[in-house]
């Protein structure tokens, strides 16, 4: 395949994952390596970063919009960042010691995960309104815009909070995705922000870990600018269309069909992985 | 002791980080496109392959080789160049964060914000992880 072609199809393949990515809400990057290295038979360090820088883009486009809706938690977020930046450097200093089969296991694992949380209902908990010893050490809590005017919430579990945020980091520059499912997980589950606050910060955090690795893989040389070009354009493009059309969108079989291809993406991953480290 | 600078309160702060990010993404697309461009022009029917990972030559590793390369008008240097513009636009984020908190007088998160753009400096500019 000439350079021209292989672009050409990247950048229509890319453009879907961004499409879907964004109206499904779970992220372009998850399905952009697998899409790589199987369907275009791309090595797995330049999969993945092509699919980091994208992430960026998408990341840095759509927080733009969440911010000024003022759901973004700024405090929360930078302070997760030292977590997660931290993560990063430390992935990005473990690609070149990992095998690649044990990356594909890692990935196909988050897959499934993120199979099972995206099936899980969405069952927003309680807003917590007593402050935590370090909540309250970092000003951490804040509001919120709801029908019924901006409501106050507390923060509880930060040290929790930031240890999963370090592992959310290495994951994200290890195989080169935003691991917004470990940092809405942090931040909903563990920390108790409102759900849309948590959605927002997280993609809010994933440019600034995207960038902390891209900046580790751009000096290992994983990043090409032939394939990178179009895979940022495409995912950027297709995220940009999706947040446009999102509220006419029927996401529910898109959903299906998004799962759909992480349990095929996560089954070959691990079949990939394990025989090749048995 | 001086007030807090009613302008830079988080609402505002909000606004222009948002603004912020769209420039900065817009200017990095707007780069790539032009190197791609030029490298689909120029080399567009050469074969692509992937398959095997021999990494990128050094030029194309580091933010002066990329600079270098992007002024000598070299196709796959301008591409690197938008995607480094890209990866610097959280960073220039987290910097414009650090001088609203320094303007709101937040230590604690002036300290925090210099350690995020510590980290991410590090990996940009060194660019070993933390091996």
């Amino acid at each position: 395949m000439t350079i021209l072609a292989l672009a050409t199809f990247v950048g229509i393949g890319s453009f879907a994952a961004g499409l879907l990515g964004s109206l499904t809400g779970l992220g372009g990057g998850i399905i952009v390596v697998p899409m790589l290295i199987y369907v275009f038979h791309v090595d797995f360090r330049y999969a993945v970063g092509a699919s980091l820088v994208s992430i960026i883009a998408t990341s840095s486009g759509a927080a733009a919009a969440y911010v000024r809706e003022g759901y973004t938690n700024v405090r929360v977020g930078i302070l997760l960042e030292v977590a997660t930046t931290a993560g990063a450097l430390v992935g990005g200093a473990l690609t070149g010691i990992i095998d690649p089969s044990i990356l594909k296991i890692l990935f196909g694992l988050l897959m499934v995960f993120t199979i099972y949380r995206s099936l899980q209902p969405r069952a927003e908990h309680e807003i917590l309104s007593t402050p935590d010893k370090w909540a309250a050490r970092f000003r951490l809590d804040s509001t919120y815009p709801t029908p019924e005017g901006r409501q106050h919430y507390s923060v509880r579990n930060v040290p929790g909070g930031f240890v999963l945020m370090f592992f959310a980091g290495i994951l994200s520059a290890l195989l080169g995705i935003g691991s917004g499912i470990i940092k809405v997980l942090a931040m909903d589950q563990l920390m108790r922000l409102p759900f849309k606050v948590s959605t927002t910060t997280s993609n809010f955090m994933i440019g600034v870990t995207a960038a902390a690795g891209a900046g580790v893989l751009l000096h290992l040389g994983y990043i090409d600018p032939t394939l990178a070009f179009p895979v940022m354009l495409g995912v950027l493009a297709g995220a940009l269309i999706g947040a446009r059309v999102l509220t006419r969108a029927n996401v529910k079989w898109l959903r299906q069909l998004f799962t759909l291809i992480l349990v095929v993406s996560a089954a070959r991953m691990l079949y990939d992985g394990i025989t090749a480290v048995l | 002791m001086t007030q807090p600078d009613a302008r830079w309160s988080d609402h505002a702060v909000e606004q222009i980080i948002g603004r912020l990010l769209q420039i900065g993404v817009l200017l990095a697309a707007a780069v790539v496109i032009v190197g791609a461009a030029l490298l689909l022009v120029n080399h567009g029917g050469n074969p692509a392959a992937y398959g095997d990972f021999r990494g990128e030559p050094s030029e194309l590793r580091t933010v002066a080789g990329i600079v270098r390369g992007a002024a000598a008008l070299h196709a796959p240097a301008i591409v690197q160049l938008g995607l480094v513009l890209l990866i610097a636009t959280p960073i220039a984020r987290v910097g414009f964060t650090l001088v609203a908190f320094i303007l709101q007088r937040d230590r604690t998160y002036v300290w925090i914000t210099t350690l995020v753009m510590i980290l991410l400096l590090f990996g940009l500019v060194f660019g070993r992880g933390a091996a």
